[in-house]
């Protein structure tokens, strides 16, 4: 008998992390900004290139900045549920168009509908790569002292919404 | 006119001073340290690519961005410390010694050590059974003999 229990605990041990393996979305790098306070910039604003935008504009409250672009397809699924959100007046989002052309980006806005109170323009990714910016759409939640609290990588889903960043804009409203 | 060519003489390099970036290829000094730092590097977009040869855009970016770096004086040690402060360990091939990278640098050795152990374990355990067996004189003679047929004949 206890010669098939070894065999028998190896093949467990093996197929639990074959298992676990199955869920785990190698995509999703853990960022090490969380918990950071968001890098600094100023760029000019999509619709207004004579107006700037930076995140200290932001300071004292609680934000959304979206990391979309023309170009991008799963920002087409994320989409609908960024136009309900900032229809609810909850928590104010700020775009940053990436690596995308100014007269594209405002195309796209136009056609599909603007959830944005406004979008900057990173025509060539330079602010992206300051985010840890590795694949479109990506979104931060950035409290009111300035620092990124989380970030969700791929399009916001209405689960994503309203398990994680709802509920965490919430805290940080309160605070 | 004399006077106005002149003019335009004088500042006809400084446009084109302004004008004109230098190629990055041009160096190719710093194009090596930076195909060389980036060859440890991972690119995030295709993962087990390396960022000296990936063709994605982001990876072209940060390729960019590492040159620049480059050229503003910043040694290998602080472009990788900015890289890794945006984009995580993920962006190292060769993951640091931490507290939960620590499995995954010595689980080797460790398994190593317990097949060791197992192995020992069980040779010991096997001469164990295997007890001398005692034979009278005359077994001992015919098992001599019908192991070693040529000395009896």
């Amino acid at each position: 008998m206890m010669r098939f229990i070894w065999p028998f605990v190896i093949f467990v041990t093996l197929a639990g992390f074959l298992y676990v393996g199955l869920h785990l979305n190698p995509h999703e790098v853990p960022s090490p900004l969380v918990g950071k306070p968001a890098p600094a910039f100023n760029l000019t604003q999509l619709h207004d290139p004579t107006k700037q935008f930076s995140p200290q504009d932001m300071k004292g409250q609680v934000w959304l900045l979206n990391v979309w672009a023309s170009w991008c397809v799963s920002c087409r699924i994320e989409h609908p549920v960024l136009l309900a959100l900032s229809r609810q007046n909850i928590v104010p989002i700020y775009g940053l168009d990436y690596k995308d052309k100014r007269e594209a980006g405002m195309a796209w806005l136009l056609d599909g509908g603007d959830p944005y109170v406004l979008s900057s323009s990173d025509t060539d990714g330079r602010i992206g790569i300051d985010y840890g910016v590795y694949g479109v759409p990506e979104t931060y939640v950035i409290d009111k002292q300035g620092v990124i609290r989380y970030k969700q990588i791929g399009p916001v889903t209405q689960q994503s919404l309203h398990e994680k960043i709802l509920p965490l804009v919430a805290e940080l409203q309160a605070k | 006119m004399k006077y106005l060519l002149i003019l335009l003489f004088c500042l006809s390099p400084g446009i084109s001073y302004a004008g004109v970036a230098k190629d990055m290829a041009d160096d190719p000094v710093l194009e090596k340290r930076m195909i060389g730092l980036a060859q440890n590097l991972r690119c995030l977009v295709c993962q087990n690519e390396s960022l000296a040869s990936s063709h994605s855009e982001l990876a072209e970016d940060l390729r960019r961005e590492v040159r620049e770096q480059m050229q503003k004086g910043m040694s290998d040690q602080e472009i990788i410390d900015y890289l890794v402060s945006r984009y995580g360990d993920f962006v190292l091939f060769d993951p640091p010694v931490k507290s939960y990278t620590l499995l995954l640098w010595y689980g080797p050795f460790a398994l190593l050590l317990a097949g060791l152990a197992g192995l020992v374990f069980q040779l010991r355990k096997r001469k164990n059974k295997i007890s001398e067996a005692h034979l009278s004189d005359e077994d001992a003679h015919r098992a001599a003999a019908l192991l070693n047929p040529s000395k009896d004949s």
